[in-house]
């Protein structure tokens, strides 16, 4: 009987997609990689790049293992890795893609001084005093007076946005843009249900809180109420 | 067994060692029994605003360092029959001559034999202040009506509400002048406590009464004519859990015409 391929070549035409078998061991899985595709390098002379795709199954592939078969695929002449899918999750990055998909509610005061910092959305119920700052990765609404600073999308999310019941903060920061409170101000001035995001000028927008209907339709996630 | 109460503020100058020895005075009045505790090491002043000053033999960090009992440090206040003690911070060392543990166990056996323990904190948050609350069991935030003075307070009652078995923080409002309240130039007392949000416990107009009662080393709670006196008579009712409402800060008009002006809705 034939031995069982563990790696099997299929073009497609966003380029090549190659299986690899989950059931055999990694170090096996290397090697047999290895030969494939130097066997078949030959064969190919065009210039151009082509992106490869790996699908590794029910196997869990390890930064560092990822970066091994990049390295191993990259040098096999004019093959790039494009991506790498698993079927497979450590518990730790589920988890955290838990958190960062969960709107966290805090019910109280941000006092100056203090820093609330959530992972995904942050629903705030209570004020933001001056010195105050509130961090998300996320969005964030408050339910309050923003007077301090609140930093929307920190790990590098543009669609980010910040509603506040009262808008006055010091300053505002979504993803790496910052925004701050104009130097004079009209005290006056009633700032209401309104909401900062960024425009596509990359600059940060603070306008009422229903243009979010039309600029940011994925904010919600329940369909339906007719 | 007392209750011990921390006076802080996080700004200095605002009035923390006033309001101390106001409230101890004022609860003497009230019959009970108090003890004031300096906790500004290194800096002592509420023994010179007490007047107590000449008296002082033994201090804080005496008794903390068991050179000496509680009952030898403690200055007896001769105008309160029995009713008001201070015991005095010392000025040779500094404050991290003491450890909050110390002043707990400190403040736990004051409160065997006082009905209340006024512990008047030094500025700032580092250790000083730490040690100032660490027997405490409620907290009375002191404040002026200055932006500054506003933001050092809620710093203060965010590490206040982390502390655990303390009661929420009580807001005193000193230095209240109502004709810059009135124009707009100061914060007025509304917006201090939206945005503090904790219990006003009492206000306290600015008053060059105060300044030279302190001077004079006699408390401004001991006559009886002053407003600055009744606002403290008043926040002391309130710590004994009387519910007075708040004294209006403009006094009643007393002239005639402008009454009869009033009356025809002339202004």
């Amino acid at each position: 009987m034939k031995k069982r391929q563990n790696v099997t070549i299929k073009g497609t035409k966003e380029g090549l997609v190659l299986h690899l078998d989950d059931t055999c061991s990694y170090e096996e899985l290397k090697r047999e990689l290895d030969q494939k595709l130097s066997a078949n390098s030959r064969t190919q002379d065009e210039k151009h790049l082509i992106p490869v795709k790996l699908e590794v199954g029910n196997r869990y592939i390890s930064e560092a293992q990822q970066e091994e078969l990049k390295n191993l695929i990259r040098q096999k002449k004019n093959f790039v890795v494009d991506g790498i899918v698993s079927n497979v999750i450590t518990r730790e990055y589920a988890e955290r893609l838990m958190e960062e998909n969960e709107v966290m509610t805090v019910s109280r005061i941000i006092r100056s001084g203090q820093v609330l910092e959530a992972p995904g959305d942050l629903l705030l119920i209570g004020d933001v005093n001056p010195g105050g700052t509130v961090i998300a990765g996320g969005n964030i609404f408050i339910m309050g007076t923003l007077k301090g600073i609140a930093h929307a999308g920190c790990f590098g999310n543009d669609q980010s946005v910040i509603a506040a019941s009262s808008m006055k903060p010091s300053q505002l920061r979504i993803s790496e843009f910052l925004n701050r409170a104009p130097d004079i101000t009209q005290t006056t001035e009633k700032r209401e249900m309104e909401c900062a995001y960024i425009d596509e000028n990359h600059q940060i927008i603070v306008d009422r809180l229903q243009v979010l209907i039309q600029l940011r339709p994925n904010l919600n996630r329940f369909e339906g109420g007719h | 067994m007392g209750e011990a109460i921390v006076i802080t503020s996080g700004k200095g100058g605002v009035g923390k060692t006033t309001t101390s020895a106001n409230i101890g005075t004022s609860l003497a009045l009230q019959g009970k029994k108090v003890c004031l505790v300096d906790t500004d090491i290194g800096l002592r002043n509420l023994d010179v605003v007490m007047g107590l000053e000449n008296r002082i033999i033994y201090d804080l960090v005496d008794v903390i360092e068991k050179r000496c009992k509680i009952h030898q440090a403690l200055v007896k206040d001769k105008r309160f029959d029995g009713l008001l003690y201070l015991l005095p911070a010392a000025q040779t060392v500094d404050k991290s001559a003491v450890r909050p543990e110390q002043m707990k166990e400190l403040i736990t056996e004051l409160k065997q034999d006082y009905d209340y323990i006024i512990i008047d904190c030094p500025a700032g948050i580092e250790q000083g202040f730490q040690n100032a609350i660490a027997g405490a069991d409620q907290a009375i935030v002191v404040t002026t009506p200055e932006v500054s003075a506003v933001r050092d307070a809620d710093r203060i009652i965010g590490l206040l509400e982390k502390q655990k078995d303390m009661e929420s923080p009580k807001l005193v409002v000193n230095r209240i002048r109502s004709h810059m309240m009135k124009s707009g130039d100061m914060l007025d007392i509304d917006e201090i406590t939206q945005h503090l949000s904790i219990e006003l416990f009492g206000i306290v107009a600015d008053d060059d009464e105060v300044i030279k009662a302190s001077n004079h080393g006699e408390p401004i709670a001991l006559n009886p004519n002053s407003k600055a006196s009744i606002a403290y008579r008043n926040i002391a009712r309130r710590i004994l859990g009387e519910s007075i409402p708040l004294q209006p800060l403009e006094e009643a008009n007393k002239n005639v015409f402008t009454k009869i002006k009033k009356f025809f809705g002339v202004r």
